[in-house]
């Protein structure tokens, strides 16, 4: 595959290892988002701007750093027992669709973001192009065999983000059939991927995400990665030219490696009522050891904007406009994908 | 000349409600209670005439009282008093055909208002996150009161078909909860511990007793300036509980089972009379059910004074302290969060559900 035997670009490498300092120096404040410096270390920079650029996340986050130790653990013990005493009481509100905005921001992001900033080292990139109000859809490619990758998306938007957008993720059927994963889905803001529910929530001005390969995307083998699937029957373009909002295309890689599947247990599969078994080299050969994916480097990479706003009402009724809409989302996706893979080292740096 | 407006399910407790409150409206001139049994409270000055809905009776009365208005709200999931499911589900559905075709004779009645449930929705995972009353549901409720609400409301929609002069309002009703209901999900809560179905927690809404009355009144009545009181309305507060969130309020245990383990719990306790706990009662409670209240608010002109939450408070106001007391628990933190010294460096945020 073309990933693995790239000549490296002169001005990629010293991008690449700007990306990794301020990488290595937020593990050890141990500090999460919450500042604008944090946007800006993972944008694509031209090499030439680097140092300048850099220097203002140090003394940023020093100061928040020092709290931390000090008057900052009770304020912190106070907060943990103020939000148990909300959760304990029922005192907390949670949206039509489940979504429990407090428990996803103190605790699912919390037990998501470790393995997003140390096991996945994920680098964003254009995050300035998701608009800091106002509804958009967010599509992107589905890759990794467990749908990861959604989830790092999920936190890909919150943590980067100047303004701290919510992702509300559409998820297929099958995740709101199982026990346990439908309850957290729905209270991490995720929801049925069914066109009412979409226009729902695009309609309020939120921030949706969808990834219309579905289970074709990823449940393919590995011979196939970072080849798109075809993108359902395009539904996604029709509901945002109803609603009037923009779509990101958005191309993540680094997903497709993390269970590489070199086959699919059909029969277990159609017994277990699942859409396919993955077997990879560890799984399910070690057990629950096999389950743990491969530490892959990821970047995720939001494209320039589609905007749907201009298209008379009637225009999303109109298969032909669909289906290049479609394709032209498909197309950049895949795209970026290529240069993206281009630009990348190797699978695990 | 004022409206005669015949009622039928007086003998419930919101049946009586409604009769009681819309004989003080002043456009109306006459209210005929009709019930199978006669009711255990007051009626006020409305006449209740004992008749069962299942007999074409029905017909007699309304036409020897030259009734206008009907409203049915002899559409209910359990049996009053002793009764057996197979005389629930008659009542309902052939109660309802009866009345219709004797509402089809009347040239007298112009307005037919039904009280329905948004059970016909059923709930299924595949369902989209908020049901509007153009949803066609994914899988129909295979049996028990949702089923009967699917029929009746096909029956309903054959009526205004054949009679397209007469004004048909479907009101829809989430579950309802209030001080004094008696429905079998304020059974369900008033069990010291509640079993749950383990790995869901299903989203709920709920509409309060006076709200109801009063959207039974609004179709009962001309529509006002601006609005429309025939069609097809859910009716629900604002808002939405997950069960989670209701145990704790109400500051009772739950016990989560695995989903066969909650069916045979539920039919153990119906056996004993405990609680209703039948089949589309545990399918609320495993997958939930939101609808949108657009149209209630836009078409029918009509805001509920409660919303989902307050609801509930007012239905945990009027049931007493659980095992768990909310109150207590919180007392309990801010005892904790006042101790001078804390066994510092912990997170307590993992405890959380």
């Amino acid at each position: 595959m073309a990933d693995a035997k790239v000549i490296p670009f002169d001005d990629d490498r010293s991008r690449g290892a700007a990306a990794q300092r301020p990488q290595r120096r937020r593990s050890a404040g141990n500090r999460r988002k919450g500042d604008p410096a944090a946007v800006r270390e993972v944008q694509p920079l031209p090499s030439g701007e680097i140092p300048q650029d850099d220097v203002p996340v140090t003394p940023e986050q020093k100061p928040q750093a020092a709290p931390g130790e000090g008057g900052g653990l009770e304020r912190r013990i106070a907060g943990g027992l103020a939000f148990l005493r909300r959760r304990l009481t029922g005192e907390y509100e949670v949206d039509d669709f489940g979504y429990d905005e407090e428990l996803t921001d103190q605790v699912l992001m919390s037990l998501l973001r470790p393995v997003y900033e140390k096991y996945f080292r994920v680098e964003v990139k254009g995050i300035e192009n998701i608009p800091s109000k106002g509804g958009a859809l967010i599509v992107a490619n589905h890759s990794g065999t467990l749908p990861l990758d959604g989830l790092m998306m999920q936190v890909a938007v919150h943590d980067n983000h100047p303004a701290g957008r919510h992702l509300r993720l559409l998820a297929a059927d099958l995740v709101f059939v199982l026990p346990v994963i439908n309850e957290l889905a729905r209270k991490a803001g995720h929801t049925l991927a069914c066109a009412e529910d979409a226009e729902r929530l695009l309609e309020r001005g939120e921030l949706v995400g969808v990834m219309p390969e579905g289970f074709k995307g990823i449940g393919k083998p590995f011979s196939e990665r970072y080849k798109l699937q075809r993108f359902g029957r395009g539904g996604f373009v029709s509901t945002a030219l109803r609603a009037g909002t923009p779509i990101i295309p958005c191309s993540i890689v680094g997903a497709e490696e993390i269970y590489p599947m070199i086959g699919n247990a059909k029969t277990l599969a159609r017994l277990l009522g699942f859409p396919y078994f993955p077997i990879t080299p560890t799984f399910p050969w070690l057990g629950p050891l096999g389950a743990i994916p491969l530490p892959t480097k990821w970047t995720i990479q939001f494209g320039e904007p589609i905007l749907t706003d201009g298209y008379p009402p009637e225009a999303a009724e109109d298969p032909m406009l669909m289906f290049n809409l479609t394709d032209q989302v498909r197309e950049q996706i895949q795209h970026t994908l290529y240069k993206l893979l281009v630009q990348r080292r190797s699978v695990f740096f | 000349m004022g409206k005669v407006v015949l009622v039928t399910g007086v003998a419930r407790r919101l049946g009586g409600r409604f009769v009681r409150r819309i004989q003080r409206d002043p456009e109306v001139d006459r209210v005929i209670a009709v019930d199978a049994v006669p009711p255990d409270h007051h009626l006020g000055a409305a006449e209740f005439i004992r008749a069962d809905i299942r007999q074409p009776t029905i017909a007699r009365v309304l036409a020897e009282h030259s009734v206008d208005t009907v409203v049915h709200m002899d559409v209910t999931g359990t049996p009053l008093g002793s009764g057996s499911r197979a005389t629930v589900k008659e009542t309902n559905v052939i109660g309802t055909m009866q009345l219709l075709g004797a509402c089809q004779k009347s040239p007298t009645v112009k307005r037919l208002v039904v009280k329905s449930s948004t059970n016909v929705y059923g709930s299924a995972p595949r369902d989209p996150a908020v049901f509007t009353e153009t949803t066609p549901p994914k899988s129909l409720p295979s049996g028990g009161f949702a089923k009967d609400t699917v029929e009746v409301e096909g029956y309903v929609r054959g009526f205004a078909r054949r009679r397209p002069d007469v004004a048909v309002c479907v009101l829809r009703f989430a579950n309802i909860l209030g001080p004094m209901a008696d429905s079998p999900l304020a059974s369900y809560f008033s069990l010291p511990v509640l079993p749950t179905v383990l790995g869901y927690d299903p989203r709920l809404q709920f509409v309060h007793e006076d709200d109801v009355i009063e959207v039974l009144r609004i179709g009962s009545h001309e529509p006002q300036r601006g609005t429309l009181n025939s069609g097809t309305f859910n009716v629900a507060g604002e808002g939405v509980l997950l069960l989670s969130q209701c145990a704790r309020r109400l500051g009772r245990p739950t016990v989560p089972l695995l989903l066969p383990a909650v069916t045979w719990v539920g039919s153990a306790m119906r056996t004993l009379g405990m609680t209703d706990f039948s089949p589309e009662q545990i399918r609320l409670l495993t997958h939930g059910r939101v609808v949108e209240t657009e149209q209630m608010r836009e078409t029918l002109g009509y805001e509920p004074k409660y919303t989902t939450a307050e609801t509930f408070a007012d239905f945990v106001h009027s049931r007493g302290p659980g095992l768990l007391p909310p109150e207590a628990l919180a007392g309990a933190m801010d005892r904790i969060a006042a101790l001078p010294v804390l066994g510092g460096g912990h997170l307590p945020t993992q405890s959380a559900n």
